[in-house]
């Protein structure tokens, strides 16, 4: 039971990853009609925001260590401690909730510029060239941030106060034993807010209807005389900011490095076509489906079983949706079958 | 005479609505059979139901004495129906020539061929029928341009000899001179009425009652799903349902 | 009267044979002549020209094609581990087993297309390469990667006679090793076949229906073509192709890993084939020749490096360029790579065969000459 419970706990943070990089790609998919291989990308320039919002924070001076005495050492203390003391520490600590701030002007910026100067073009062009330029633009993110910050992870912590377990188990009266770490609860609780947000936003206001009433029938809204393109570049934005957000949490739980995009997106396109393309709740479905049963792949038990499943769980699970049920499991019928 | 295509009972709804209903047709080989109908009366359909591209409900579409329900529309294509689209379904990449080669080569090799060593340029004898079917519709000239760059008339004209390139046994026409000029309306039917000394069975879909009358030997007129009327073009003239449901609507334009 | 003109296959192949046999003459003065660049530009070339009989003429975009390379690979060390180091046997089962594969990957991806089918082959090769790396290890020996070993009983070898002196045997075609030159001008031979194979194919009416499917499949189907074993067929040609690509990729260096499968490899010959021109006969090739020769000069370059080939600029200058440039040089090899891509797709979305076709077409019209023909393109 227990070991059930913390698999479903295991898969539902990387589920909800998957959720929100899958409901960007989705969104951007069904209304603008660009398939985004750069999208894996966006959610890596996200946890970099964290990680640079850490650097920044963390700029120090040279200054005298006074612990050590029998010789003259030097240390580096950050500004913020020299002005502020405490108050300048517990700053620093709070570094990736911090950038959350940071990250949503900076993507959505990012996602603007990439839509005005790239995407809009594409929008004529084929599936197959559309899935070649961003791929193109993809590579470029990553090598520009492996320039910048090299090529080796870098460790982005949580707060301090939210750095341990959690006693699940306990509250939930099994096992003292059951624990889990905090910040994963945080992560699930923070992709959820996310995703309702989404869908809060596209059913209840009249932008987000039009983006909807688009999904379904992009001749028939272009027709209405509404401003279709500027709605276009917002879409675009918001799927922006989800992937960003989506990076700048997870950077906690893995240390960002400058391919961690590629290794999502793939992943995340498997989720986006398993749910059905153009359909978020699909997406987002799907994302927490494959996430969970990644989990339960790779448990012990089941990999006796089945050697080797763990790896390759999502791709067969694709490769049996997709031959079942064509469209994924919420797609709808002529989208993407040109 | 004998039978060539034989509908019967022939069912179509889509959710709630019959677009086709208990339609009985029997087509003559050798004869112009003209559909007429106003908008919307399920011409489209019954030929999609001919050529595979919809299920039927119920009924059967017998072709030379062959069920052709649930055939692949390339199995149901090498019987010897073969349908000519109303919205041209042509390959814009390729030259006027090529497109007719690709049904002539359909012709001759069947559903699927492996032959990767043959030479294209050694094809003589499908050359010869492909130019033959353009100089037929009046394109021979044209022959090395890309189908994508000719106008939307010429396209039809396109995939009329693309049709007829494969000496079908039944050729399902639709509307075949849709949006086109009067003086090229007119050639197209002295084609038609070319074709039609060369034995092959038709099946036309048409509004311009100028192009029925003057090919058709029997005509249907087809209003919501149903057959109202069925007969030589004379008897359809006279025929008041025909009047109130159709003729009468579009002498009013 | 003997046709002279590009749509001769003989001339073709003639000048096609020519210009990979004397490869070695004329790409000295770029500083590209050394056998292990040679042999990269013919293995890739086949790979690619394979890829594009696909995706080229049936407009299928396959994410997958990685695994028929790995699959030649290994197939071929094996074939060297148990049999012999003679190179025939090892390419004939790789090209087998590869086709063997694509039979089967191809017949559950085909069953969709689009996006759809790109996915179901990520899928199928993401499945093959965690494979590789964990299950299969007793086959790919996992992350080490498949090596040959003194041990290793090469059946028809000993039965041969041939006892292995010192060290590890070469591989060799019945006695010449394949090893410098002598590798190069194999896989150049090789290089030639497979070009000429694929030749025939895009002017054969098996071509011209492949291109009609890209064109427009739905029409296909009421014309009387059942495109499902044209697509199969030709994903197995292109697979057998690849097989014979990483056969070739072990006979030059044997051993196989299980990096070669990856999806980011079959991303590189799409990207190759794209950037040269998709659906061309040379394009091809030539996306392969400028990837892999910018890859070579490029990673090698360093900011020392840099100095000296700027250094006819004035001081300041020179260091603004080296300052700038250096991040496209070396490691930074991919951004180039990245930015060079999207400019492609971006302008020039036929490719630098595009660009080529273009160019002379302009030339011929200041010539006042007529652009003559049309259908065979190069």
């Amino acid at each position: 039971m227990d070991a059930i419970l913390i698999q479903i706990l295991n898969g539902l943070d990387k589920g909800g990853a998957y959720a929100l990089i899958a409901l960007g790609l989705t969104l951007t998919f069904g209304t603008l009609g660009v398939v985004n291989f750069a999208h894996g990308a966006l959610f890596m320039l996200g946890a970099f925001c964290a990680v640079s919002m850490q650097q920044l924070l963390t700029i120090s001076k040279k200054v005298k260590d006074e612990s050590i005495t029998f010789f003259d050492a030097y240390k580096e203390q950050p500004y913020l401690e020299i002005w502020w003391g405490d108050a300048g520490t517990v700053i620093i600590d709070y570094a990736v909730p911090i950038s959350i701030l940071f990250a949503i002007p900076v993507m959505l910026l990012v996602g603007v510029v990439m839509e005005r100067g790239l995407i809009k073009h594409f929008y004529k062009r084929t599936h197959a060239e559309q899935i070649l330029v961003t791929f193109g633009l993809a590579i470029v993110i990553q090598e520009i941030i492996r320039t910048f910050y090299g090529a080796n992870p870098i460790p982005t912590p949580a707060p301090d106060i939210v750095s341990g377990s959690a006693a699940v188990g306990a509250a939930l009266g099994l096992s003292d034993a059951l624990v889990y770490p905090w910040w994963r609860l945080i992560y699930l609780a923070f992709s959820a807010v996310i995703i309702f947000g989404v869908f809060a936003f596209l059913k209840y206001t009249t932008f987000g209807m039009v983006v909807r009433a688009g999904m379904s029938d992009r001749e028939t809204v272009s027709l209405l005389g509404i401003n279709v393109e500027r709605r276009f570049t917002i879409v675009f934005g918001i799927a922006t900011i989800v992937a960003g957000l989506a990076g700048v949490m997870y950077a906690p739980i893995l240390p960002p490095d400058y391919h961690m995009g590629m290794d999502f997106l793939v992943l995340s396109f498997v989720v986006v076509v398993v749910g059905g393309m153009g359909s978020l709740e699909g997406a987002v479905a799907a994302g927490f489906l494959l996430g969970i049963l990644q989990s339960f792949a790779s448990m012990n038990e089941v990999k006796t079983i089945l050697p080797g499943i763990d790896q390759i769980i999502i791709y067969l699970v694709a490769v049996v949706v997709l031959l079942v049920r064509p469209r994924g499991l919420m797609g709808r019928e002529g989208v993407m079958e040109d | 005479m004998s039978i060539i295509l034989d509908i019967n009972g022939v069912n179509k709804t889509f959710g709630g609505l019959h677009a086709l209903s208990d339609i009985q047709l029997k087509v003559e080989e050798g004869t112009t059979h003209a559909i007429i109908g106003p908008n919307g009366a399920g011409k489209s359909t019954l030929l999609n139901c001919c050529i595979g591209r919809l299920i039927p409900d119920d009924g059967t579409v017998t072709f030379n004495g062959h069920n052709m329900i649930g055939m692949q529309p390339y199995d149901i294509n090498h019987a010897g129906m073969v349908r000519v689209f109303q919205t041209p379904e042509i390959f814009p990449e390729l030259t006027l020539l090529q497109n007719v080669m690709i049904p002539a080569l359909a012709k001759r090799d069947g559903t699927f061929k492996f032959n990767p060593f043959n030479c294209m340029r050694k094809e003589k004898v499908l050359h010869e029928g492909a130019m033959e079917a353009l100089a037929d519709v009046g394109l021979e000239k044209f022959y090395d341009q890309h189908a994508g760059s000719i106008s939307r008339g010429d396209k039809r004209r396109l995939e009329l000899a693309m049709g007829l390139v494969q000496e079908p046994s039944l050729l399902l026409l639709d509307e075949p001179t849709a949006g086109m000029a009067r003086h090229d309306t007119n050639q197209t039917i002295d084609l038609l009425k070319k074709i039609k000394e060369r034995g092959m069975t038709k099946i036309i879909i048409e509004h311009d009652m100028h192009v029925v009358f003057s090919l058709a030997d029997r005509i249907s007129v087809l209003a919501q799903g149903r057959i109202i009327a069925s007969g030589t073009p004379d008897e359809i003239r006279e025929d008041p349902k025909v009047k109130e449901a159709y003729l009468g609507e579009s002498e009013d334009e | 009267m003997m046709n002279l003109s590009l749509k001769n296959n003989m001339v073709v192949m003639l000048i096609f044979s020519a210009v990979v046999l004397t490869a070695p003459l004329w790409l000295d003065p770029i500083g590209a002549n050394y056998p292990d660049l040679l042999q990269k530009f013919a293995i890739f070339g086949i790979f690619a020209i394979g890829y594009n009989i696909l995706f080229g003429l049936t407009g299928y975009l396959s994410f997958g094609h990685a695994t028929f390379l790995g699959v030649g690979s290994y197939t071929a060390v094996w074939s060297f581990k148990l049999f012999t180091m003679n190179v025939v046997p090892a390419i004939i089962f790789a090209i087998i087993i590869a086709g063997v594969f694509a039979l089967a990957i191809g017949y559950i991806s085909l069953r969709r297309s689009g996006i759809y089918f790109s996915i179901l082959t990520l899928a199928f090769a993401q499945m093959s390469y965690s494979l590789a790396y964990s299950v299969l290890t007793p086959i790919t020996n996992g992350e080490t990667g498949l090596q040959l070993t003194i041990q290793d009983p090469r059946y028809l070898d000993a039965m041969a006679g041939v006892a292995v002196k010192e060290g590890l045997p070469s591989t060799n075609l019945f006695g010449q090793l394949m090893s410098g030159y002598s590798g190069f001008y194999f896989c150049a031979v090789m290089l030639i076949i497979g070009f000429y194979i694929s030749l025939k194919i895009f002017r054969s009416p098996y071509g011209l229906k492949l291109i009609a499917i890209k064109s427009n499949q739905n029409r296909m189907n009421y014309t009387g073509f059942n495109t499902r074993p044209y697509l199969l067929s030709a994903f197995v040609i292109s697979g057998m192709y690849a097989g014979l690509a990483g056969a070739l990729m072990a006979v030059t260096d044997p051993l196989a890993g299980a990096e070669r499968m990856q999806w980011t490899a079959s991303g590189e010959v799409v990207l190759m084939t794209i950037l040269g021109g998709v659906g061309t006969l040379v394009g091809p090739l030539l996306g392969v020749g400028i990837i892999k020769y910018f890859e070579n000069i490029f990673s090698a370059l360093n900011e020392s490096a840099l100095h000296e080939v700027f250094n006819f600029l004035p001081q300041a200058l020179e260091n603004t360029v080296v300052a700038v440039t250096h991040h496209f040089v070396g490691e930074g090899w991919h951004l180039t790579l990245g930015a060079l891509f999207m400019l492609v797709v971006i302008f020039l979305p036929g490719g630098v065969m595009e660009g080529v076709t273009n160019l002379i077409e302009f030339i011929k019209k200041k010539l006042g000459m007529s652009g003559d023909e049309s259908g065979d393109t190069l």
